[in-house]
């Protein structure tokens, strides 16, 4: 039973990764068709000479790069104030967050948003798709920092204030150093869903607000295409050894 | 103590108040008012938008989403399962075997669609090699069908019942399983007669977490399913961008919200605490 379960988990394994793999190879032959014909950059050079791509790769990059910034600072802060003392309203909020459909978190921020405009002179853009990302990332912020603070000793905080520091003080010098490989691991999550999201970020992004996702996106419905391999590959390569550190950080 | 706590306490709050609560309620009022003239919504009040829940044209797409998550779930589970033992049961290179079913879960789900698009279309490489091999004359037509969408949300969701099945897998008591061995059971008999109805309620925990989230898949459809193939997910979509009757989107969300919540309240009472 043993070797059946070695040989079934490598079919698995192969099932999840392969078409990876594949894509990768095909996203450096230099035919435009399903049919090896030989090694090529090129599909790399058209991906950077595309105007659009480029765009939306800068624009999903500062969103994601602010969105993080602000989810991991609010996500710990929530995370250590539910450590102290439970908040069902606070827990239910983020529950709420993490197992709504994402297209009902898309359409709600869409209608969120659109109503509120209809008193504020804004439109949909960068802001927009930033504290939708913020709305759902930082769920995910708190379980990994919530997780880490779970094995974190109260007493040590205890024994800083009877040193004379402050409350802030004591978590300042206390109790977040303890907590920096989870927060670093967290905010590298964060990043990940924020420069991965298509579904929300649709939704509520305005026009001159285009996302990686989007375009990757549109390029998909438009069909295959040797461009779109390089890119994909791109993106996998770079989010894979983010996420790889993550874990990393996760169980330091 | 306290102050510091309210004082991180308040921005989350804020947050989640603005973000999840505030857009709720928006999208609960929404769906029991009228459409107006240039999308939007208006008065009077109504219930008429989850009446035309029942309509055959969107009832059978109720009925469709619900069966292609299913069946997906199922093939999760059965697949998923045996997955989950032999990472249990692989002693030091656990890490490495679950990292490896972590990590295409963190990577760009909407990617790993199109690489099966690539893999799956007319011109596509699996064709392509059959044609070539001289298996088939012409294109088996893959892609744009219940099929494809089926396979991309197991290969979606994959992890999704592979670490919950795990974490049952590795929470049991291998002591069970000896004791079964030692009283002359063989390893197929300990699997299915004391293994698996222990493992009962994480397989209905994972088949849930897996359920919920292919219920509401969008781009799964959208992407290998085509046209042809509309689920709920595409139909909020819909209801919202093109259509652009809200309230009756909102009605879909609040549906597919409801079922959701309640499906992974039940995981919750279990004690697969998420938070």
């Amino acid at each position: 039973m043993k070797r059946g379960l070695t040989v079934y988990a490598t079919a698995v394994y192969a099932f999840l990764h392969v078409p990876l793999v594949i894509l990768a190879i095909f996203s450096v032959n230099s035919s435009r068709f399903t049919a090896w014909q030989g090694f090529s950059w090129q599909w790399y050079g058209a991906m950077f000479a595309d105007r659009d791509l480029l765009e939306a790769a800068g624009n999903s990059l500062l969103i994601a790069v602010v969105s993080t910034a602000l989810s991991t600072v609010i996500g710990t802060l929530a995370a250590y104030a539910l450590w102290k003392r439970a908040s069902a309203w606070l827990a239910g909020g983020l529950y709420l967050s993490l197992v709504t459909p994402e297209i009902v978190t898309g359409v709600s921020l869409l209608a969120l948003f659109q109503g509120a405009f209809r008193y504020l002179n804004l439109r949909l853009g960068m802001h927009t798709v930033i504290l939708a990302h913020l709305s759902f990332s930082i769920a995910y912020v708190v379980v990994v920092v919530l997780a880490r603070l779970r094995g974190f000793d109260p007493s040590l905080e205890e024994a800083a204030l009877d040193l004379g520091a402050t409350e802030f003080g004591a978590f300042r010098r206390v109790t977040l150093p303890f907590l920096a490989p989870a927060i670093a691991a967290a905010a590298m999550l964060a990043f990940t869903i924020s420069i991965d999201d298509y579904v929300i970020t649709s939704l509520v992004a305005g026009v001159d607000s285009q996302t990686l996702p989007m375009v990757i996106y549109a390029m998909a419905r438009r069909g295959v295409s040797p461009v779109l391999n390089a890119v994909s590959t791109t993106v996998v390569l770079l989010l894979g050894v983010l996420v790889l550190f993550s874990e990393r950080l996760r169980r330091a | 103590m306290t102050r510091l706590r309210s004082l991180f306490l308040a921005p989350p709050a804020v947050l989640m108040l603005v973000t999840i609560a505030v857009p709720l309620v928006i999208i609960c009022v929404y769906s029991v008012l009228s459409r107006g003239a240039y999308g939007g919504v208006e008065l009077p009040w109504t219930f008429e938008n989850y009446g035309r829940l029942i309509d055959p044209l969107y009832g059978g797409i109720f009925v469709r989403s619900f069966a292609l998550a299913g069946v997906a779930t199922l093939l999760c589970i059965v697949l998923g399962f045996p997955l989950a033992l032999f990472i249990a049961q692989s002693g030091a290179r656990k890490n490495l075997y679950l990292s490896l079913v972590i990590l295409p879960f963190w990577t760009s789900f909407l990617i790993r669609l199109y690489a099966w698009m690539f893999l799956l279309r007319d011109t596509g490489l699996i064709n392509t090699v059959l044609q070539a091999v001289g298996v088939i004359r012409e294109p088996l037509p893959m892609l744009y069908n219940n099929g494809a969408v089926v396979l991309g949300l197991v290969y979606g969701f994959l992890p999704f019942a592979v670490l919950p099945l795990y974490a049952t897998l590795e929470r049991l008591d291998q002591n069970l399983l000896d004791a079964a061995a030692d009283l002359g059971a063989r390893p197929i008999a300990v699997l299915f007669r004391v293994t698996l109805p222990l493992c009962a309620p994480g397989i209905g925990a994972a088949a849930i977490l897996v359920f919920v989230p292919c219920l509401g898949t969008y781009i799964t459809s959208d992407l290998l399913g085509g046209s042809k193939t509309i689920l709920i997910g595409n139909l909020v979509q819909n209801q919202f961008t093109t259509a652009r009757d809200w309230p009756f989107g909102a009605a879909v969300s609040i549906v597919l919200m409801m079922v959701a919540v309640l499906l992974l309240f039940a995981v919750r009472r279990r004690g697969e605490e998420l938070l």
